[in-house]
């Protein structure tokens, strides 16, 4: 019998690693950029301050990469440890993109690591500029692969059901790659790594500058950041509006959740927080159409017709098809060695109702709906966070630029308190996505529930607890190192 | 012809090949192993940390490289190996984790735990890791208990297909010498391949010593289990599969396949010899210090001859113990045509890859390592 402990467990756990793994990557992707850029400055003006300045920005990446390789490891083999299910499923696609990831990636950030870190002596200043982009650039196209693979589950494309392997398997290799959610995600993460990248570096700066030291390199550093943050920035408002309208497209009960929607319709209104609302906004941004339809989450388990007269099915409905397609699946198992006609007629009964096959293992259509409160909430606080750092980015530059950057202490204490603001709007936006498509593992061919290891409850839990003490003691030593290292400083001048 | 069933065999190459490369690069491991073991002072075990951690990214990624390409071209093996020998995978999987973070924090101030703390987290991966890894890999030629049922995704309360046959979930490997004896053989080989690579890689004369002598007792004890192993794998029974798939036990069947593939007797044969060739030059030849670069492509070599000889003419590669007819082979666990076929295009960028790594490990390692370098340099 499925234990809803084991399931829940096993979500926990991967939910752990995941966020845990996403505290980390983001200031990889965007401190990659920001580093290389200050080298890049060093080798067309041979000044030997950017060398220094690159360098000490590069001590902290480093501290930060290893803790994002340590939990990237367990998120990989986790979708067989605790996922075999899931694994056997739909491995003939997932699996592909992360042996992808690994070869096409790992071993150029591996490689190029190496050579920016120790390689200052012994390779060429261009050599080295070249290695220190090609790092970023490695993060980057890991990034490409494990957001294939990510929004393949959010958005499965290019593959048929095989009852006879008991799987999806490939059948279009481009579809998965080109698939638009993938598009989106991979512009939509990175950029936000160019956000957290850029907040870090004038955070940090910033307190230079309370301080009074390090003068020199904090505007620099400011300076820089600040442009990379400010196009990263305006870059994650384009890519997530066209999130927000695949979401709409293709998971519109992760969208009805971000939004608190129970009933929708044209001109849906968006909510700013309860009781306040835009009208026709959600229409706007979910369809790019004021008059646009958005179902809502009773629409959605009750059934509805769009104005253009076609009908969803209600959730029962879907249930219902999955039950059939599950008990023709396993008609068909039983009877193709024995009964090849009636095999074939199970299998007809089958290929009409695959593509509600996971909505076979749910119970009731309440299972249907994610966590309301938590996304809707999340959802607020990614883009109210986004939008105040944002602000301050351009407060930051402008002050700067008018070399009033200095006197505004104020200014220079709302810079550094941003830094975690930024990684809890990263967290949040983390939530909106992985919360908000819940039951589903794969979106409407899989439910959690039919994905997890068979392990005991007991075992999960271990694991869990030892993985929160790893990953919690990491964090805590990874953020007194940087600490330390920060207050130690460049020492520049 | 590019048909299925050469495709299965070409993806075994790679996965052989990977595993191959994988265990050359666990000299990492194996030198780690030795920072307390070879490195008597405090500026010895920095020049040997500092050595093999300008290379433990290479050995982390050719690891996630392995399981990354295991799933995509034998998912059912990542499935049922790793949901169902649960806590093996776990224990290999937090070494490692240890060993990520190590080097960063081990010299950093403020690091709460202390340099020593992390310089042990790293000897615990160089031993336990190889060690695992290698026990779990024992288990290919010994089998695993374990039932796959496809058909079980149609049971809405238990869609479950792989199911471990105990409640030991991989545990119970160890209770199989030759499981341990393999592991045993692994951690050896690695600490002799480590051993070679820190005196290939530092320039310290009273280090190259030290680790002289190190590599004298782990090659020693390396030979004895190697030969224990090998005359098991030799001897034993082993897991045949007839032309209607079915899994049967068959005396004799590893020596059968070195015999009816010459090919990869030839490979282990090379391989072996390489290896011993590496170990005795170092040994025998004074200020000789290039043995890893006949050792380390010696093991290549072997360790991709006995996965081909676990997985290829009519094989089991991962037998199960509790119903034969659910032992995985390559025909039965791998990916579709399309895949396999898709994923074969992309291989093909794995000769540039390799080629890139190894003109910039070149490019690094032009000059040995020295205590000089670490003084003025950048060092962990």
């Amino acid at each position: 019998m499925l234990e809803t402990a084991l399931v829940d467990w096993s979500r926990l756990q991967f939910a752990l690693t995941a966020g845990y793994h996403w505290l980390f990557v983001p200031l990889t992707l965007g401190l990659a950029v920001i580093m290389a850029t200050m080298e890049t400055v060093y080798v067309a003006t041979g000044d030997e301050f950017w060398k220094r300045t690159a360098k000490f920005w590069m001590k902290l990446f480093a501290i930060n990469f290893s803790v994002g390789i340590a939990t990237g490891i367990i998120l990989e083999f986790e979708f067989g440890t605790n996922f075999s299910n899931y694994s056997w499923f739909v491995g003939d696609i997932f699996g592909a993109p992360l042996a992808i990831e690994g070869i096409f990636a790992f071993f150029m950030e591996a490689t190029f690591f190496a050579v920016m870190y120790f390689g200052w002596e012994k390779v060429s200043k261009r050599f080295h500029l070249a290695s220190t982009w090609l790092t970023g650039i490695g993060a980057a196209i890991s990034a490409v692969w494990i957001l294939v693979a990510n929004s393949w589950m959010q958005h499965p494309v290019g593959m048929e059901f095989n009852p006879d392997t008991v799987r999806h398997e490939m059948v279009d290799f481009w579809a998965l790659v080109l698939n638009p959610v993938a598009i989106s995600k991979f512009f939509h993460s990175v950029f936000i790594g160019w956000m957290t990248g850029a907040i870090f570096v004038i955070g940090i700066s910033c307190w230079y500058l309370l301080k009074r030291r390090e003068t020199r390199f904090a505007l620099a550093s400011i300076r820089i950041a600040a442009m990379v943050g400010i196009i990263g920035t305006f870059a994650v408002m384009f890519s997530g509006d066209s999130s927000g309208v695949h979401v709409a497209e293709y998971q519109p009960m992760k969208l009805a959740a971000a939004e608190g929607l129970e009933d929708g319709g044209e001109r849906a209104p968006f909510s700013i927080v309860p009781g306040v609302e835009v009208p026709a906004m959600l229409s706007i941004l979910a369809t790019h159409d004021a008059d646009g339809y958005v179902p809502g989450i009773n629409d959605l388990l009750d059934g509805y017709t769009t104005p253009d007269g076609v009908h969803h099915l209600s959730a029962d409905e879907k249930i219902e098809r999955g039950k059939i397609a599950l008990e023709a699946f396993g008609e068909y198992r039983a009877l193709k060695d024995t009964d090849p006609e009636a095999a074939a007629i199970a299998r007809q009964r089958l290929d009409e109702n695959v593509d509600y096959f996971g909505y076979g293992y749910i119970n009731s259509k309440e299972e249907l709906v994610p966590p309301v409160g938590l996304v809707y909430w999340a959802f607020r606080v990614m883009i109210g966070l986004g939008s105040l750092l944002l602000v301050l980015m351009i407060a930051v530059l402008w002050a700067e630029r008018k070399a009033k950057l200095r006197n505004m202490r104020w200014l220079l204490w709302a810079a550094l308190c941003s830094i975690p603001l930024v990684y809890i709007a990263g967290q949040a936006g983390w939530i909106v996505a992985e919360v908000g498509r819940q039951p589903w593992v794969i979106e409407g061919l899989l439910p959690v529930k039919a994905a997890v290891s068979s392990v005991s409850v007991a075992a999960v839990q271990t694991t869990f607890w030892l993985f929160v003490a790893i990953f919690t003691l990491f964090l805590a030593i990874e953020i007194r190192i940087l600490l330390k290292a920060i207050k130690q400083g460049p020492q520049i001048e | 012809m590019i048909t299925y069933e050469f495709l299965q065999n070409y993806w075994w190459f790679l996965i052989s090949l990977l595993a191959g490369l994988l265990v050359f690069l666990l000299f990492v491991q194996g030198g780690n192993a030795l920072i307390f073991l070879a490195g008597r002072s405090e500026r010895e075990r920095e020049l040997i940390l500092n050595s093999t951690g300008r290379k433990w990214e290479l050995t982390f990624t050719t690891l996630v490289t392995f399981g990354g390409a295991f799933f995509a071209s034998f998912p059912l093996f990542y499935s049922t190996s790793f949901g169902g020998a649960y806590w093996v995978w776990v224990l290999i999987l937090i070494t490692f984790v240890l060993q990520a973070v190590s080097y960063e924090f081990q010299g950093k101030a403020g690091n709460i735990l202390g340099k020593t703390t992390f310089r042990v987290f790293l000897t615990l991966n160089g031993c336990l890791a190889p060690l695992l890894i290698g026990t779990a890999v024992g288990t290919f030629f010994t089998g695993s208990a374990f039932y796959v049922d496809k058909s079980a995704v149609g049971v809405i309360a238990a869609p479950t297909i792989s199911r471990w046959a105990n409640g030991w979930h991989g545990l119970e490997a160890v209770a199989n010498p030759f499981n341990v004896e393999f592991g045993l053989m692994v951690m050896l080989l690695t600490v002799s391949l480590g051993a070679m690579y820190l005196i290939n890689n530092i320039d310290d004369d009273k280090l190259a010593q030290q680790l002289r002598r190190s590599l004298v007792y782990s090659f020693g004890l390396f030979l004895v289990m190697f030969v224990v192993v090998l005359g098991q794998i030799l001897t034993m029974d082993g897991f045949a599969v007839n032309a209607s798939g079915e899994v049967y036990m068959e005396s004799y069947k590893y020596l059968q396949n070195f015999l009816s593939m010459p090919v990869v007797l030839a490979l282990l044969l090379i391989g072996a010899v390489l290896v011993v060739a590496g170990v005795a030059t170092t040994l025998l030849r004074k200020g000789f210090t290039r043995g890893i670069w006949l050792s380390g492509p010696g093991t290549v070599l072997a360790v991709m001859a006995l996965f081909m000889v676990v997985g290829y003419n009519d094989t089991s590669y991962y037998p199960s113990t509790a119903d034969l007819s659910a032992s995985l082979t390559l025909a039965n666990s791998s990916s579709s045509e399309f895949t396999l076929r898709t994923m074969a295009i992309v291989s093909l960028i794995i000769p540039f890859v390799l080629a890139y790594i190894a003109y910039f490990w070149r490019q690094m390692d032009k000059r040995s390592l020295t205590t000089e370098e670490l003084e003025k340099g950048d060092k962990y």
